[in-house]
């Protein structure tokens, strides 16, 4: 194991952004930790990186099956990646990649000409060898945010920790940097964390994702698992879109909204509170009732644009429904805006009200 | 149709320009007033010190500078200076490193405690000291009895200076650091540069020009202070008199040339302060510009 | 969770820094002025109020408030049409003069005093155009005003300026395109904007022309009931070791400037919450 996180808790004051955490990231790995803001992932990778402490006699941080915990952050040999770069604005590129190199005692020290080819390897790594001589405010930010991570590789890092490292980019240097950071893994192998709150990033980057909420971490899986498989209601909600409605369970029956389905979850001795989570592109819409469980609905608004055609619906009650048809389907049932349609979900995730929250 | 869709086309620049600013006539009566203004209080002091210095020609003015009181003055006022400035830049680093970045109770009273001697009259910051050191003061007879002297010495003109300058650094550099935050320090701590290496590394390039400013300002309060030094000195020519000490004494004996060639040395380093401090904002705002 | 002084933070040096800001400024201050406060303690209070109110001590009261008022009104009118024009617009020599604002915090007070007494005394370039008029300037109050209106002429412009820069110029078409005419906007949208702003300059002003004592000295004349300011009588005192009688009028003169250091907090914590800006 690279990185073993064993019962860390963290408060701020009374906000308790850690609750009793757990977990385990193995080597050559790159571990995703998607939530909402303030559901606690920065903090998270800031104590495995050292630049915060956890509580008091909480838990323990492994490196490398080497306790950490106590350890400043500058001899953990972590390479940590900011948000917002936090390049040395006064020093050029080159200067700010071979500062790790240079601040080591002088015996640990590498010559002179050793640090420059260990630059130069990097910058060409991060394909920006032509940039060494600049200064940080002369750069792109996605320039910034590649320089920044061969800053952090410079020091051989154990383990490669990345805040949000692309929060702060357009969409399309995002998408870019996204998969030019995936090859780079690929390459360098070195065990990585990423921090993100777009799932997307953490879907496609990632090995394996953890998702985290209010201090806790909801479930944790490779990224088709939390996709295809969440271990709650937050987890169907947080990753991925999803129409909600809502209703109740009585016996094997659930009756959500203007549906009524079977019910095979855990059975309850009470008529309890509940929602149904359907994917916009796990319901079929047809122009005739066909006996399926299903509902009226009439066509509000149609967007073509896309690899998949999104429509939006309201049942009789009010309640909005979005649908996402492949373009032929769509073209076969020949929708158009007004038209009253029936509307067949193929699958519902059945959330009972969670007595765990 | 032509003329109007001209006439609606000029409307709406009018329009657009008078949205954001004010008619010519009442923008040139308002830079007229400011610059009355800034003629009547700034300039012309300004330019009443130098015609009066060289009122009686240049000869005259040499002569009145190389006086040895003149000359005493102007080392003790440099000495001044030259213990204070370096004092308050020390402490100013300290106190916002301490302020800035980091977290703890009672931060803001000790913001509000270093803009002490801003609240302070120049003459109460020289009595306290008075009060603590002087003959019937608190360790006076100590003092005397141990034959070190404070009061009406050096040393007392420093402590007040000292006193009425001690904001000046702090006050340039907590903003500022506040502002650039922790994530360079921090990042230079994870790549492992140790506490000294990241403050003079990571932070002093950062801050250079606000310590710069800051000194600037320090070190021309330093040079003038009057009120502060008057009441500690005792006006011992040749020995406890500082420049703008000096300055009094002279005109006091209505040798206006002698104090006015004095106070023009005075100007100088006013208006260097003045050029200095443009500079140091100048390449303050480009660096923030560019980043 | 127990309340803890300090938030854990990796940065290093905190209790150096602390403790050596801690210690030199209760050498340097905290110390020194805690002894002008025991010093009250031993004069009874009979004493203390007949110094403080003593007809000569009350003339220079009124003289010192009255004539910082009144400077500090100038300044805030004239400063606030200065950093307008410096903000604003653009002319030549503007730069020259933004770098000539802060003259008064470079020059020492004891040049700026011999050089406005030489300009307006009955001789001088302004004084002699003025003495026809039978206006007296220099050796009377109005020098005072004039002395006090010199010192404090950087607070209000350079107070204002930061936050005029800042000020968006969005919200002025946005006033416009509903309606309002220029001298509207200027009244309704951006005064209320600035009100916060003016009045820290003011109080910076005022707090600084009460304290002020070497520019005076020479400007004023120092007649007694006439033209002496507060800080001149407890020179006065101090020289003939009455450390009793100017400890009580120092005291009385320190409370003043405690409650404006105080106001200049709130204002600017006022103003900080509504722009929300850091300051200046």
């Amino acid at each position: 194991m690279s990185i073993e996180v064993q019962h860390i808790s963290k408060h701020f004051g009374t906000f308790a952004a850690l609750k009793d955490v757990s977990l385990n990231v193995a080597t050559g790995e790159l571990v995703a930790l998607l939530g909402p803001s303030g559901s606690g992932k920065t903090t998270l990778l800031r104590i495995i990186s050292g630049l915060e402490a956890p509580d008091q006699g909480s838990g323990q941080i492994l490196l490398h099956d080497e306790d950490v915990t106590s350890r400043h952050v500058g001899t953990r040999r972590v390479g940590f990646v900011f948000q917002h770069y936090a390049l040395f604005r006064h020093m050029t590129v080159f200067k700010n990649i071979a500062f790790g190199l240079q601040v080591r005692p002088r015996k640990l020290r590498p010559a002179r000409h050793q640090i420059r080819e260990k630059v130069h390897e990097l910058l060409k790594l991060v394909q920006l060898d032509w940039l060494a001589d600049r200064y940080p405010a002369q750069l792109s930010g996605g320039q910034r945010q590649r320089i920044a991570l061969a800053r952090a590789l410079a020091i051989e890092p154990k383990v490669l920790l990345l805040d949000e490292p692309f929060g702060a980019l357009d969409a399309k240097t995002r998408q870019e940097l996204r998969r030019w950071l995936r090859r780079l893994h690929s390459e360098l192998h070195v065990t990585s964390v990423l921090v993100t709150h777009d799932q997307e990033e953490a879907l496609e980057v990632a090995d394996r994702v953890v998702i985290t909420n209010a201090g806790r971490i909801e479930q944790i899986g490779t990224p088709e698992e939390v996709f295809h498989h969440p271990a709650n209601e937050f987890v169907m909600n947080f990753v991925g879109h999803v129409n909600v409605f809502h209703g109740r369970v009585e016996g094997d029956r659930a009756f959500l909204g203007p549906l009524e389905v079977e019910y095979s979850g855990q059975r309850h001795a009470t008529t309890k509170p509940a929602r149904g989570l359907i994917r916009p592109y796990d319901i079929d819409i047809e122009t005739q009732a066909n006996g399926k469980p299903g509902f009226k609905a009439t066509v509000r608004h149609i967007n073509a644009a896309g690899p998949q055609v999104k429509i939006d619906l309201t049942t009789d009650s009010g309640e909005p429904v979005h649908v996402e048809l492949p373009h032929e389907r769509f073209q076969a049932l020949g929708l158009v805006v007004g038209k009253t349609v029936f509307v067949n979900p193929r699958e519902i995730n059945v959330f009972v009200d969670d007595e765990r929250r | 149709m032509q003329i109007r869709g001209f006439w609606n086309h000029r409307c709406a620049i009018a329009r657009k320009t008078a949205a954001t600013t004010e008619p010519f006539a009442v923008r040139f009566l308002l830079i007229g007033i400011a610059m009355v203004f800034i003629g009547l209080f700034l300039l012309a002091p300004l330019a009443a010190v130098l015609v009066q210095a060289f009122g009686d020609g240049v000869g005259v003015y040499w002569r009145s500078l190389r006086d040895s009181d003149t000359l005493a003055a102007i080392r003790l006022t440099l000495l001044t200076a030259a213990i204070a400035v370096p004092l308050n830049l020390v402490f100013g680093i300290a106190a916002s490193w301490a302020i800035a970045k980091f977290e703890f109770l009672g931060k803001s009273l000790l913001i509000t405690l270093i803009d002490l001697p801003f609240a302070v009259s120049p003459v109460i910051s020289g009595m306290i000291y008075v009060l603590l050191f002087g003959l019937h003061g608190y360790l006076g007879p100590w003092l005397s009895a141990h034959n070190i002297e404070i009061i009406f010495a050096v040393p007392g003109i420093v402590l007040a200076t000292v006193f009425v300058t001690f904001p000046f650094v702090a006050r340039e550099l907590i903003p500022l650091m506040q502002a650039q935050g922790t994530e360079e320090e921090e990042a230079a701590l994870s790549l492992g540069a140790g506490g000294w290496q990241t403050f003079l590394r990571v932070t002093l390039p950062n801050i250079k020009w606000g310590v710069l400013y800051g000194v600037i300002l320090c070190n021309a309060r330093a040079m003038g202070e009057f009120g502060a030094v008057s009441v500690i000195s005792g006006h011992i020519r040749g020995l406890t008199n500082t420049m703008p000490l000096h300055v009094e004494i002279l005109y006091n004996e209505y040798n206006f040339v002698g104090a006015f060639a004095v106070a023009s040395l005075l100007t100088v380093v006013a208006l260097i302060t003045l050029v200095l401090k443009s500079f140091a904002e100048w390449k303050f705002k480009q660096e923030l510009r560019v980043s | 969770m127990k309340i803890c002084f300090k938030q854990r933070s990796i940065l290093p040096g905190f209790g150096l820094a602390l403790g050596f800001t801690l210690v030199y400024l209760s050498l340097i201050a905290l110390i020194p002025l805690l002894g002008l406060f025991l010093r009250t303690a031993e004069l009874t209070w009979g004493q203390f109020w007949a110094t403080v109110t003593d007809m000569r001590v009350l003339a220079a009261y009124r003289l010192s408030l009255g004539a910082s008022l009144i400077a500090a009104t100038i300044n805030l009118l004239f400063g606030a049409t200065v950093a307008w024009v410096l903000v604003r617009y653009r002319f030549p020599g503007r730069r020259l003069v933004d770098a000539l604002i802060d003259l008064p915090f470079a020059l020492p007070t004891a040049v700026a005093g011999i050089s406005l007494t030489a300009i307006y005394a009955e001789t001088g370039w302004i004084g002699r155009y003025l003495e026809p008029l039978n206006i007296k300037v220099a050796f009377a109050p109005l020098g005072v005003v004039v002395a006090l209106t010199f010192i404090g002429l950087p607070f209000v412009v350079r107070t204002l300026q930061p936050v005029l820069e800042d000020l968006d110029p969005e919200v002025e078409e946005a006033a416009a395109s509903l309606g309002a005419r220029r001298g509207q906007t200027v009244r309704r949208v951006i005064l209320p904007e600035l009100w916060p702003v003016l009045m820290t300059g003011f109080a910076l002003a005022f707090a600084r022309a009460l304290g002020e004592y070497g520019s005076i000295v020479f400007i004023s004349g120092n007649m007694p009931m006439r033209t002496e300011i507060v800080p001149l009588l407890i020179v006065m005192k101090l020289e003939q070791f009455d450390y009793a009688g100017a400890t009580a009028i120092a005291v009385v003169m320190l409370s003043m400037s405690f409650i404006l250091l105080l106001a200049i907090n709130l204002l600017q914590w006022w103003s900080g919450q509504r722009h929300c800006v850091m300051q200046p």
